[in-house]
């Protein structure tokens, strides 16, 4: 069942759901963080339409730096910017930053302990036509290796929006990773947002021998997570969704309460297993409490042109093949 | 400001005694880069005994000018100006590269008050300077209502904090500093002088050979800044330089000096075998002795 406290959308199993892309979420909360605290100021290479950074530069056009088609330097002015005082977020690609300018981010921002916030739009294999070259999986394990950094993988707009709002008020080098495809915009304003807290969406009156898998998510496939967790719930079969947004720091103590409530996890991402959130996951359950743990992501390949949903669908990743693999999982 | 008779020789002192010291704690660490630590002491001492507007009893004065070192490898006399100026015991100086030291292989902002920025990896600390002066630029802006605008709509403003940046003729091979190049002459931040130590090597060689990197100037020129070239021994003509930066308004400067490396110690200089090289210990006592006695 729904878990109430999630305060999810009236409608967030109907077919007239509210959609948006979630970088809708990113211009809005850059906006509203640029309002409560002059310091914020957005940085952008040639992207500006795209990332939804022109609603900051139409707001603040004192406050908002063209960068143009150049991610390394535009990591290393903002950590110049913030080493002046500013509270700068860096919008492009992801990858292209984190992926192009890695190293600098490395330096100029991790190890230099800057406050820079880097908005990493358009990752996973749902940009769709524009294909691999294009189609970032890779970057949430390049970011969660950095020390000081702070990785957040929303799940739609509106946690986006809380995401950008929260960066802004809080110390520190924070990634922020966005999808490209328009998704359901299943949560609220009431939902709560807290960075470092994941969020029971499914949960099940049920424990004991009878729950038979939780499941992880984090990203854009919150949603995908939770429909995979209604449908198998019509067929009997107990689970728990936790969306964890916030994939370093991990919320380990929600982490490891579903892990010995069901006691066998999937965790699902659109991003390469190898490195990602299931390894997050996987990291630290082998440690504290080894379970059964199965990760759905993109299997040490590249993605291709498609629609998104062709995409997903292909790489197993949809409602389908994620109940599919659960079944099979929860059978072994 | 020109410089007197007696600061001119104060200053050259100071320039000895940092050379000294660099090679008392390149030898003490037992690595790191001997080259261009020596060849920018004469710089260096400029700066912080001139140049700067700063307190090195109190790094974290907000007015303070920034001077950011993107070469973080030649950190020797960085840190040995330091000493020197105030910031931390001469002593101090012999814990280079050492465990548990403030004065790390490359310099480290968040254990030595008084370093701007973490570097070392190159092309990086032209993009963290740009950022410098464009947010100071950002809030000059706040005082500076009335002054003449660029053609980006910011102020110029010839008040305040300057930013300098410091780098190496070895990193212009950087694309990355291109793309900071083209964004400071795009910006016109002219509150931002560069700083390029032209010695001529690198690691693996003379520039020349590794990489041609003339014309540098009309490359600089190009991406829309204004370029001065000095001798970078000569003091009073790199003051100069600093001076005609600050009366420039509507462009970022560029200084290139003209160094030796591995300058003070006629034995080593010009000598890219001593790029990331240190002295033995029978080698400091004779280097020591040439840097005296030159």
């Amino acid at each position: 069942m729904i878990n109430p406290d999630a305060r999810m959308s009236a409608k967030v199993f109907a077919d007239d759901i509210e959609k948006a892309p979630m970088r809708d979420g990113f211009g809005s909360g850059a906006v509203e963080a640029g309002k409560a605290d002059s310091r914020v100021v957005v940085l952008c290479a040639d992207v500006s339409e795209s990332t939804r950074a022109e609603q900051f530069q139409k707001e603040f056009p004192d406050r908002f730096v063209e960068m143009g088609v150049a991610e390394q330097n535009m990591a290393g002015v903002a950590a110049g910017m913030a080493a002046a005082g500013k509270i700068p977020f860096i919008a492009s690609y992801a990858v292209f930053s984190p992926g192009r300018n890695y190293e600098h981010i490395r330096t100029t921002i991790a190890l230099n302990q800057m406050s820079v916030k880097i908005c990493g739009m358009h990752a996973g294999v749902s940009v769709g036509p524009d294909g691999a070259t294009h189609q970032m999986l890779e970057d949430i394990g390049m970011m969660r290796m950095l020390p000081n950094m702070t990785v957040i993988a929303p799940c739609d707009a509106e946690e986006a929006r809380k995401a950008i709002v929260a960066a802004a008020t809080t110390d520190g080098p924070i990634y922020i990773r966005f999808g490209r495809a328009v998704t359901p915009t299943f949560t609220t304003s009431e939902t709560p947002f807290e960075i470092g807290k994941a969020l029971l969406l499914w949960d099940s009156p049920v424990g004991g021998g009878t729950l038979k898998i939780a499941i992880l998510s984090t990203g854009s496939l919150g949603y995908t997570a939770l429909c995979a967790a209604r449908t198998l719930a019509e067929e009997g079969i107990e689970c728990v969704v936790l969306h964890v947004p916030t994939v370093k720091p991990l919320d380990t103590e929600a982490v490891l309460d579903v892990a010995k409530r069901a006691g066998r996890v999937v965790t699902i991402e659109e991003h390469q297993v190898a490195g990602g959130f299931g390894s997050a996951i996987t990291e630290f359950l082998s440690e504290q409490y080894p379970v059964p743990i199965h990760r759905l992501g993109i299997q040490d390949q590249f993605g291709q042109s498609g629609q998104p949903d062709e995409l997903l669908a292909h790489y197993g990743l949809d409602v389908l093949h994620i109940a599919d693999a659960i079944r099979a999982f929860i059978h072994i | 400001m020109a410089l007197t008779e007696e600061q001119l020789l104060t200053l050259e002192k100071r320039a000895k005694s940092i050379r000294e010291t660099i090679v008392q704690m390149l030898v003490a660490a037992g690595s790191g880069h001997t080259a261009g630590s020596l060849g920018m002491a004469d710089i260096f001492a400029a700066f912080y005994f001139h140049i700067l507007n700063h307190d090195p009893k109190w790094p974290e004065w907000e007015e303070r000018d920034r001077l950011v070192l993107s070469n973080g490898h030649i950190c020797p006399v960085l840190y040995a100006t330091m000493a020197h100026a105030g910031y931390f015991p001469i002593e101090e100086c012999l814990s280079l590269r050492k465990f548990g030291s403030r004065l790390q292989g490359h310099p480290d902002r968040l254990v030595l008050p008084g370093v701007e920025t973490t570097s070392g990896p190159l092309g990086e600390g032209l993009s963290q300077a740009a950022g410098i002066a464009y947010a100071f630029r950002m809030d000059d802006k706040m005082w500076d209502i009335g002054s003449p605008t660029s053609d980006v709509g910011l102020p110029i403003s010839k008040h305040g904090r300057r930013i300098y940046c410091v780098m190496s003729d070895g990193e212009q091979e950087e694309g990355s500093t291109w793309e900071a190049a083209m964004f400071i002459g795009k910006n016109k931040l002219s509150n931002l002088t560069a700083i390029i130590d032209r010695n001529n090597i690198q690691i693996g060689g003379m520039t020349e050979d590794i990489m041609p990197l003339e014309p540098l100037a009309d490359k600089y020129r190009a991406f829309n800044w204004h370029v001065l070239e000095v001798d970078g021994h000569n003091i009073t003509e790199f003051i100069q330089a600093i001076d005609e930066a600050k009366t420039i308004d509507e462009k970022p400067t560029l200084i290139i000096a003209h160094t030796i490396p591995g300058k003070g110690v006629p034995e080593i200089e010009n000598d890219y075998h001593w790029h990331g090289k240190v002295p033995t210990d029978e080698e400091g006592e004779r280097f020591l002795k040439e840097i005296r006695h030159d």
